[in-house]
């Protein structure tokens, strides 16, 4: 079998642009596997009333959260949605712990007290999800503010739907900051629906994030949100401009969701043949072709997909083994001496 | 000590805390180089700089939401809403992100911020500029509310605000600020969640908040004269509540009145109230009242502002008719 070595080599003729990296590439493709892998196992444990509540699932949108989270550096925040498993995971948060969570378990990422659409992971840069559409944007801006003015380096990244782009605080935080230049990545998935309803339908311009960028003194950046590379390089660049003191990003990544809005959505709504087309333009499919093509023999492919499996089955176990979460804890962390009190 | 005036003292305060504090920030619409629409933080840009007392654009949301970003990661930020209506654009941050972070995330996630508001009525602004919000932010677990009624209470409160770990309401009243008290050199810090009585009496128990505080002092001061000795308690901190001396106090004058100016439904009072009906029930000599602005929107007619807010005249009417039957 050939060696890395051997196959980079042999692209340096070969006219693929290979700026990535196979090592890289190798961890995008692992990290996506491991979102769909989890997103569906997630939506198993669904139907066999294992999770409660609702949730928001990112089949089909793997390739960003992917992208976005390798070319992040330790350190850099993200602020997500309520659809924010995959960009959770994608930091490197445990499937043990986000399905622990979403089963109301004690081994949860926060043993059951925030649920499916409030992922937080602190230590993984995990900032929070958030589950009022368009409040996290200033957050963000607060979080990028912060580093500014410490004099820290790192980026804050804040995810988003195309249905955010018609709310306020979209566009409160985006001319807020451009004027105080912040180190901050604003990323709207463009899903083609706000929920149930065509962004297009309710939408004044046809890209909802990109059309409005101008406005704020920003270029208009839309990328293909399926191609896992394409994602990875425009951050790059974006991280590029926060590091080096020049201000916020908007991009829109087109992409779609293979599910509903959320569990209690079939999506009857989309026009016949539509998901077909898309699932043609699967990002998991993209790049599988792409490691092909990178000469990447079969045999390391199906050893990242085996692994993944394995880890998403071993997390599925140790959450069905687990305790559910300590009654105790209905009371904790109210306010910050741990407890509830409001009154003496 | 000096005689501060109560805007005077929200500029001391704040100064006190970034002098001590380089990571305690200021940011809020024409609060930099105007000093404040009500004149509050004049002189802050200047001994701070730019970089740590910031003007915003008029986008309450943003304001909150950088508040809130950047205490999560490490600074302690206060924020300016200009008038208390204002909240009501940026609510969601009141309501479903400052209290409930530390509690969904299972303690990961800190909020120690300030948000000063300029509350209440008495200027004839109108409905949309003259309302006391103290009900629509003591409802949240998680949040803390604070309303001083003095310029020493200004200055000691808001830097244990800034000190808290938890996110504080500090509503500011807009009436008061041209009010002057004594306060004493030197470094002020105060105690949340304590009542302080300000009168003793020993028929009655008058609790206040913010402006009402000095009118029911001025009340007392006429009822003692005509015979009724009243104890005049300023709440000061909504949450934490200060239970242990509301108690106390009605043990020893078995008589409760609480001066409200929000509107009657849902007021601060109604609470104190039902806390008295539980734990204080049998100590009681007549039914507790309470005194507050009607359920209507505020007037802006000097002439119908005035008959709305609980005044000095309908204190001690209401309190002497209530003692007398």
């Amino acid at each position: 079998m050939a060696t890395a070595k051997d196959r980079a080599q042999a692209k340096a003729g070969s006219g693929l642009n290979d700026d990535i990296g196979e090592q890289k590439r190798l961890a995008l493709y692992r990290s996506q596997v491991r979102l769909r892998e989890a997103e569906q196992r997630a939506y198993d444990l669904f139907l066999q009333n294992l999770v409660k509540g609702t949730s928001h699932l990112s089949l089909g949108q793997e390739a960003i959260a992917a992208g976005f989270a390798e070319a992040m550096q330790k350190g850099d925040l993200s602020f997500c949605t309520y659809r924010g498993h995959a960009h959770t995971l994608a930091r490197g948060v445990p499937v043990e712990q986000v399905l622990g969570e979403l089963m109301g378990r004690d081994n949860g990422l926060m043993r059951g007290k925030g649920g499916s659409m409030h992922l937080t992971s602190v230590e993984h840069g995990v900032m929070g999800s958030y589950a009022i559409i368009g409040a996290h944007l200033p957050i963000a801006c607060g979080a990028a503010w912060r580093a500014q003015y410490k004099g820290q380096s790192d980026v804050s990244v804040c995810f988003f739907g195309d249905g955010t782009t018609n709310i306020g605080a979209f566009h409160e935080a985006i001319n807020f900051a451009v004027i105080w230049k912040l180190p901050v990545v604003f990323v709207c998935e463009n899903n083609l629906y706000m929920e149930y309803t065509p962004i297009s339908e309710v939408t004044a311009v046809e890209s909802p994030a990109a059309d409005r960028a101008s406005a704020y003194g920003l270029p208009s950046i839309c990328i293909d949100g399926n191609d896992a590379d394409v994602v990875y390089r425009t951050m790059k660049e974006a991280f590029g401009k926060a590091r080096s003191g020049e201000g916020p990003s908007l991009i829109e990544c087109l992409t779609y969701r293979h599910s509903g809005h959320s569990r209690a959505d079939p999506a009857k709504y989309r026009p016949e043949g539509e998901l077909e087309r898309w699932k043609l333009r699967d990002p998991l499919k993209i790049y599988k072709d792409r490691l092909s093509q990178f000469e990447i023999p079969d045999a390391e492919i199906e050893a990242i997909e085996r692994d993944v499996r394995r880890e998403v089955d071993e997390a599925t176990e140790a959450c069905k083994a687990a305790p559910t979460t300590s009654t105790d804890i209905l009371f904790t962390d109210v306010y910050a001496d741990g407890g509830w009190a409001w009154r003496n | 000590m000096a005689e501060l005036t109560y805007r005077d003292a929200v500029a001391r305060g704040i100064a006190q805390e970034m002098e001590r504090d380089e990571d305690v920030v200021f940011l809020g619409e024409d609060v930099a180089k105007a000093g404040g629409v009500f004149k509050a933080t004049v002189g802050l840009l200047e001994k701070f700089g730019p970089r740590r007392v910031r003007d915003t654009p008029i986008s309450e949301q943003a304001i909150l939401g950088a508040a809130m970003g950047a205490a999560m990661t490490g600074l302690k930020p206060i924020a300016e809403i200009m008038f208390a209506d204002f909240i009501a654009v940026c609510y969601d941050y009141i309501a479903n992100e400052f209290p409930k972070s530390r509690y969904m995330t299972n303690g990961q996630v800190k909020c120690p911020l300030v948000v000063r508001v300029g509350n209440g009525g008495g200027a004839r602004f109108g409905a949309q500029h003259s309302q006391s919000v103290e009900n629509w932010c003591m409802q949240f677990p998680g949040l803390k509310v604070v309303s001083p009624s003095s310029p020493v209470d200004v200055v000691g409160l808001l830097a244990a605000a800034v000190r808290d770990p938890d996110p504080v309401i500090f509503l500011e009243h807009k009436s008061l600020y041209a009010t002057k008290g004594e306060v004493p050199d030197g470094e002020i810090v105060d105690t949340l969640g304590t009542a302080k009585i300000l009168r003793p009496g020993a028929d009655c128990t008058l609790i206040a908040l913010g402006m009402m505080v000095p009118r029911a002092l001025a009340a007392a001061e006429q009822l003692a004269e005509a015979g009724i000795s009243c104890e005049v308690v300023d709440v000061r901190s909504l949450v934490p509540l200060d239970t242990q001396t509301i108690l106390a106090s009605v043990a020893r004058t078995h008589r409760l009145f609480t001066i409200e100016e929000n509107p009657r439904v849902l007021g601060w009072g109604a609470e104190i109230v039902s806390i008295i009906a539980d734990e204080a029930f049998y100590d009681l000599d007549g039914p507790p009242v309470r005194i507050t602005t009607p359920h209507i929107p505020l007037p802006a007619a000097d002439i119908l502002e005035d008959l709305a807010i609980p005044s000095v005249s309908r204190i001690i009417e209401t309190v002497r008719r209530s003692m007398s039957s």
